[in-house]
């Protein structure tokens, strides 16, 4: 039986073990005088026998999928006659992948060795009885895990604690894999950038300023040195996100104060789901909005006032952009600033303050830890935009502090190095990992700085 | 919104059914069952030179009516405690003297409200005047999360009370003086306020009422969230401003409205059943109502 068959099966034995001890536990508790008398309520003792179904028998199911191959492969090469075991592992591979094509058709056994055709109805009668002492193992672990737990539905055990225990564990479980997770991805990006450096100095990342990162491939190839100077990237960026920035904080903030303080409860009803429904829209079509129809207009602008424009420009990039981001500003805020208890306010407006004085000097105050948080999430997609930018604002490393020329940035690179055929340990590709650290750490200190700024400022109320 | 929302709910659905059965020993179903008679106020409604001349006034809540056709006068530096079960509308009316209902879409007032024989609703009335004339304090202290000096000096600072810095810090000092505050808080005027026992903040939340040198002060029930020492530290600063002020206070303790009013309005169900002197109020009630709220056979 298939892996894939064989969980839904655990399932419903799971809720067939959770129907059987919820009645038993009705059972035991109708001659004591009702489920009071029960240490916990019967959906605990049958919360229980499920979990005890559906847990031992999920991890043998994970254990034995985790080492099936390898214990498989290791008997298969054993029936080979001695004289053609693999030498070295990558020579066990290639065997290993001509046996299993023999094995599943798609390699004709006639055009192979005989000892490999052997093998591969070795390998089909190994997998067979792989599959059925799986399949038998796990459903009698699941049966005797159920019947353990429906033996010990007792007015004196009490299931509830087992039960809370066991959630906890799968919750602690759940979280420490995202955590992980985040650990293992800086873990081999670290890897990697350290390789990078081995290659390229680090001086010269941080500070030179020039990033052209085509190596040669061949010796004899013609201007391919290579320059990994981060400068004009980080610029690129910079420029483009605080043009973005510039259009969704204010934007966003003052649209989220009409929104809670101003509107009626009609308008907000309406206005909000709309308004974050421009996060919703996917990012390449705001990137082909920003490359077909503001990037054009922008340079018809410039060139009508007698300044030289590029058809992709910062600007055309930053502006869309920033309407991307301003719900992440707008809804968040807004979010906060309702937050504030409604005694704030009417303390405020009591003393004769006009609403805009209320907002600005009580209300503001208290809810800035949440703006600053919401124009800190706006900032970090700004930073991380891609597609907007691959688009509209091109792919020339440029160093300008000017708007209207074309520039790129971290990310665009990133995509751009490891898009298409590459060697996977040329400083090229290498460098992708380098700028993604760079990235990772500027992220990293804007959110502490941000959060230093908070802890200063913030009016905390009750 | 929530204190809209409570607000609301408390005054906006008064049950004006009668219970049919006759228990002679229910006395409290009985005394709440007895008529009221709309506009009909006994007592003495009316007083000489009045501060607040209240005629009519009438509180909608959407379509629910929570002030009934309520007349009243309120005295000058006198202070007056509007007394009544949950729900009644005292605090509903207290909130007109200011305006403070503005806030709450739903609400609308008639009749005629006027303080110094101006319109309180004129629809020229410019509302940030009038909320510096008649200060609030709430139920619940809400000093804002800003330091002592700060909540004090909040109200002068958006009037332009002070032009240099020396004013506004004697403004503070004789507000948190009045208050009762000065020798707690001058040590550490920089601190956040919300870090103050709830006794500390009531009176700081009537410091920086009494900043801004109103001529009135309304109180709902600025007593309600403290403790016995804090309740007569409270009262005796009413009693201490009463001979400046105006003062109207809403309070569910008859005790403290005994001890620091002049006059007592008892309101029930949106009506304003009777209004007196304080003592004639509490010894020799002339609405039956009245006297079974005050003798605690309900409320």
């Amino acid at each position: 039986m298939q892996t894939a068959n064989l969980l839904p099966l655990v399932l419903v034995l799971a809720v067939v073990a959770y129907g059987l001890a919820y009645m038993r536990s009705r059972a035991v508790a109708a001659p004591i005088g009702g489920i009071r008398n029960l240490k916990a309520l019967p959906t605990y003792y049958a919360a229980r026998a499920a979990l005890w179904c559906a847990l031992p028998s999920l991890l043998v199911l994970a254990a034995w999928v985790g080492f099936e191959d390898r214990v498989i492969q290791g008997i298969v090469i054993a029936t080979l006659p001695p004289d053609t075991w693999p030498e070295s592992p990558g020579q066990a591979s290639l065997i290993l992948s001509q046996i299993s094509n023999v094995a599943n058709g798609s390699l004709n056994p006639e055009f192979v060795p005989e000892h490999i055709a052997g093998a591969a109805s070795v390998l089909e009668t190994v997998e067979d009885q792989s599959h059925n002492f799986k399949a038998a193992l796990v459903l009698l672990v699941a049966v005797a895990g159920a019947t353990f737990a429906w033996t010990r539905v007792s007015p004196h055990i009490n299931a509830r604690i087992n039960v809370e225990t066991t959630l906890r564990r799968i919750f602690f479980v759940c979280a420490a894999l995202a955590v992980l997770t985040t650990a293992g991805i800086v873990f081999s990006v670290i890897l990697e950038t350290i390789r990078f450096f081995n290659r390229i100095p680090i001086t010269e990342f941080l500070f030179s300023t020039s990033w052209s990162p085509q190596t040669a491939i061949r010796a004899d190839q013609v201007g391919a040195e290579g320059a990994f100077g981060v400068i004009p990237l980080f610029t690129g960026t910079l420029l483009i996100s605080a043009i973005a920035l510039l259009v969704a904080v204010p934007v966003g903030l003052l649209s989220a104060i009409y929104l809670s303080e101003y509107a009626s409860k009609r308008v907000r009803a309406t206005a909000k789901p709309v308004l974050e429904m421009l996060a919703g829209i996917p990012t390449v079509v705001y990137g082909f909005f920003a490359a077909l129809t503001v990037a054009p207009f922008i340079r018809d602008v410039a060139e009508a006032i007698g300044l030289e424009a590029s058809s992709q420009s910062v600007l055309a990039a930053g502006l869309v952009m920033g309407i991307m981001i301003v719900p992440f500003v707008s809804s968040l805020s807004d979010d906060v600033i309702n937050a504030v208890p409604q005694t704030m306010r009417d303390g405020s407006l009591a003393l004769g303050a006009t609403q805009s004085e209320t907002m600005k000097k009580v209300i503001f105050p208290a809810a800035l830890p949440g703006i600053i948080g919401g124009i800190l999430l706006a900032a970090s997609r700004a930073i991380g935009e891609t597609m907007i930018v691959v688009m509209a604002a091109g792919l020339a490393a440029n160093l300008t502090a000017n708007p209207l020329e074309s520039v790129t940035t971290v990310t665009v690179q990133i995509a751009t190095l490891l898009v298409g055929d590459q060697e996977f340990d040329s400083a090229k590709t290498l460098s992708a990992f380098a700028l993604g650290m760079l990235l990772f750490i500027v992220t990293l200190l804007l959110n502490v700085v941000a959060l230093k700024i908070v802890r200063k400022y913030r009016e905390q109320y009750e | 919104m929530s204190v809209n929302e409570t607000i609301a709910s408390e005054a906006g659905r008064p049950e004006e059914t009668i219970i049919p059965v006759k228990d002679p020993v229910d006395e409290a179903a009985d005394a709440q069952s007895a008529p009221v008679e709309e506009g009909k106020t006994v007592g003495k409604p009316n007083v000489e030179d009045p501060k607040f001349k209240l005629r009519n006034v009438e509180v909608y809540y959407g379509e629910d009516r929570a002030i009934k056709d309520v007349s009243l006068d309120i005295g000058r530096n006198q202070v007056i405690s509007f007394i009544g079960p949950s729900g009644c509308g005292k605090s509903t009316f207290l909130r007109c003297l200011n305006r403070m209902n503005d806030s709450i879409d739903i609400c609308r007032v008639k009749g005629q409200l006027m303080l110094d024989d101006e319109d309180i609703y004129a629809s020229k009335r410019d509302v940030v005047e009038l909320r510096a004339r008649v200060g609030m304090v709430f139920q619940k202290p809400n000093p804002f999360p800003k330091s002592i000096y700060d909540n004090v000096a909040y109200g002068p600072r958006i009037h332009g009370l002070a032009n240099r810095k020396a004013d506004l810090d004697e403004i503070v000092e004789t507000s948190l003086r009045k208050a009762g505050l000065w020798d707690e808080a001058k040590d550490r005027l920089d601190a956040v306020a919300t870090g103050m026992s709830g006794g500390q903040q009531q009176r700081l939340c009537i410091a920086r009422a009494i900043a801004v040198s109103p001529e009135v002060i309304l109180m709902d029930e600025p007593c309600s969230a403290l403790d016995p020492i804090a309740t007569a530290k409270v009262e005796e600063l009413i009693s201490e401003m009463s001979e400046s002020y105006t003062i109207v206070i809403v309070t569910h303790s008859m005790q403290q409205a005994a001890r620091v009013s002049n006059r007592t309005a008892y309101f029930h169900l949106g009506h304003l059943v009777e209004v007196n002197e304080t003592n004639k109020v509490f010894t020799s009630p002339e609405h039956e109502l009245t006297e079974s709220y005050i003798t605690g056979r309900f409320g």
